[in-house]
């Protein structure tokens, strides 16, 4: 079969991003005041170690996993809704997410990134419960799944009240305004070693989730009738999708805050290089979003070096420097035919 | 099957011929509103049935209802089984569907699309065996769509995505294909091999249903349907005087069905 030849192969693809990444990784845990030198002397220097090991070292690994969670939960996002410009927070994840964190920080004080465990547990935690529980509210609302522009115009309405209460709490409490700005800008610097187990485990488990039930999004690609004429369990696996969807973006959020645009842009960009069934997409765009978060945080760590940036800016102008790039390149050669 | 929906008074099943289609009493709303106010009507197998009536009598509901995308009340049969009791992969591999206007995803390959339509052949997680290959290869080039298949769906122009499309529904290699408006978009050398194709299908015992704008068309089916109001006024052969009556009549008289050179075309009275 000659066209199995002649076309790029998503699995090379999937192997060249795998690669990225633990350059990247790599990368990261050399960056820093010291350089690569903690690297060489971590062995035998324990301050190095610590420096790699437990700091460097975890916070690429999470920047890469809390992208790929994105990255993935974009994906999905854009296949079930079958819309290009869908992102993992249109079911109002994001200020689900938001609110949890704002009621926690009022309730409790403290700093979204703060390093002492209890108090950072306590705020993912109520970051991902404020997630899942805004996508659930979203689903109430639009009455159910079947309904695409329902789930949509819900997830807009959900994402715009629980904003305004996020607004009414800062307002009421101003302390918590500076640890929710750190929180909506999203930040990698604080990952440890837990939240990465957390999020590389919640990753496998969407990843084979979605894997194993992209074959819907295929017979979505051809439009709903179609899509059921062929036989497929449209509504109870669009169901399914979509609590992957939650989860995956309920756990990156809660760990990171609000990274955007990673979701977004992996996607795009993956389909850019390879056209394929929804399976592959879906697996390219995660390995694609860590790939992206590694740089953007390993960019954020070096231009204002020895300070630091918070990530999400990075990731928002980054990627949406590539999607302005992207439109007019496709209008310019859509003119051009 | 016990609820076989023949009735047959005198028990000589013999001659009968095999129905592909049998609807009792089908009524469908839309939004709150009846659309379909009880059809009882029948198709037979192996033969190209086409639905004709002015807009809005309900010609794309009635296909829609048969293909079992809409809620009904009423009774449909597909082979003597209920419709709606199928199980979902069986009928999928019995009933193929070509909708109109149905938006499809730009990124897609028109091979991986074509291939789609062995999906209700294929297991869950199984990749597609050489007879699907061999199936894509021959509905790609029954539709002349052979040379596009590396090409994305977004790089085709109107006619060719229909001929995709319908490369797409004949890849299910279902014993009945219902075709909403199948020739929007073809050019007149591609809707008589569109023709040709369906004229291929009968013959080898495929039963044809499909909503067709242009008389002149549907007049080469084997049957007409022609419906009004959300009734079906009349059904019979393209052959049939009355056939032509009923079609002259729902149209308010403003056509003419005359035989020309064998076939028979609709022309504006005026």
């Amino acid at each position: 079969m000659t066209h199995y030849l002649t076309r790029r192969s998503p699995f090379v693809i999937a192997l060249s991003l795998l690669a990225f990444c633990l350059f990247g990784i790599a990368l990261g845990s050399a960056s820093g005041t010291t350089g690569f030198e903690s690297w060489f002397t971590a062995l035998r220097d324990d301050t190095a170690w610590q420096i790699v090991w437990d700091i460097r070292l975890p916070r690429s690994v999470g920047a890469c996993a809390a992208g790929a969670l994105l990255g993935l939960a974009g994906a999905l996002a854009q296949g079930l809704f079958r819309n290009p410009l869908a992102d993992p927070y249109l079911l109002g994840s994001a200020s689900g997410a938001a609110l949890g964190v704002a009621v926690a920080l009022a309730l409790f004080g403290g700093n979204p990134f703060a390093t002492e465990l209890l108090v950072r547990m306590g705020l993912t935690g109520a970051a991902f419960v404020g997630a899942v529980l805004a996508v659930l509210l979203t689903l109430v609302l639009a009455r159910g799944v079947h309904h695409n522009l329902r789930l949509l115009l819900a997830g807009v309405i959900v994402g715009v009240v629980l904003g305004a209460l996020v607004s009414l709490i800062t307002l009421m409490r101003p302390d918590v305004l500076q640890g929710m700005q750190g929180f909506l800008l999203g930040s990698t610097s604080f990952i440890g070693w837990t939240s990465c187990a957390l999020m590389l485990g919640v990753l496998l488990v969407c990843v084979v989730l979605t894997f194993v039930l992209s074959r819907v999004l295929d017979a979505l690609s051809l439009g709903e009738a179609t899509a059921l004429s062929l036989g497929v369990p449209l509504a109870s696996v669009r169901v399914a999708l979509i609590c992957v969807l939650a989860l995956a973006t309920g756990t990156a959020v809660a760990q990171t805050g609000l990274v955007g645009f990673v979701g977004l842009a992996a996607p795009h960009l993956v389909r850019s290089l390879v056209k394929t069934k929804n399976n592959w997409i879906v697996l390219l765009s995660s390995l694609m979003g860590g790939v992206l978060m590694l740089v953007a945080d390993l960019m954020a760590r070096m231009l204002l070096s020895p300070q630091e940036m918070p990530v999400g800016v990075l990731t928002a102008v980054l990627g949406g420097g590539y999607l302005l790039w992207l439109m007019y390149r496709s209008q310019t050669t859509r003119a051009s035919l | 099957m016990a609820d076989v929906p023949q009735s047959n008074n005198q028990g000589v099943a013999v001659n009968l011929p095999k129905m592909a289609f049998s609807v009792r009493d089908l009524h469908v709303s839309l939004a709150g509103q009846e659309v379909l106010h009880g059809i009882d009507m029948s198709f037979v197998a192996g033969r190209w049935t086409s639905i004709v009536g002015p807009n809005g009598a309900g010609k794309s509901t009635l296909l829609k209802a048969l293909a079992g995308l809409l809620p009904v009340t009423g009774r449909i049969f597909l082979f003597d089984h209920e419709l709606m009791s199928m199980d979902r992969k069986r009928r999928a591999q019995q009933l193929s569907w070509l909708g109109q206007n149905e938006s499809v995803s730009d990124d897609l390959r028109v091979w991986d699309l074509v291939m789609l339509g062995r999906m209700p052949h294929q297991d869950w997680l199984a990749a597609p065996s050489a007879h699907d290959h061999s199936v894509v290869k021959s509905a790609l080039q029954a539709t002349q769509a052979w040379d596009w298949r590396e090409r994305s769906f977004s790089q085709l122009s109107g006619g060719e995505r229909q001929r995709v499309l319908l490369g797409r529904a004949m890849a299910v290699q279902a014993k009945v294909m219902l075709m909403d408006e199948p020739l929007a978009n073809l050019d007149p050398p591609h809707q008589v091999d569109w023709l040709e194709q369906v004229r291929c299908l009968t013959s080898q015992n495929t039963t044809v249903i499909s909503v067709l704008h242009e008389l002149g068309m549907a007049l080469q089916a084997d049957d007409v349907a022609v419906m009004q109001s959300g009734r079906v006024v009349h059904q019979g052969a393209c052959s049939d005087a009355a056939t032509h009556s009923a079609v002259e009549a729902v149209f308010d008289k403003r056509i003419a069905i005359h035989s020309l050179d064998g076939q028979w075309v609709a022309l504006p009275k005026l």
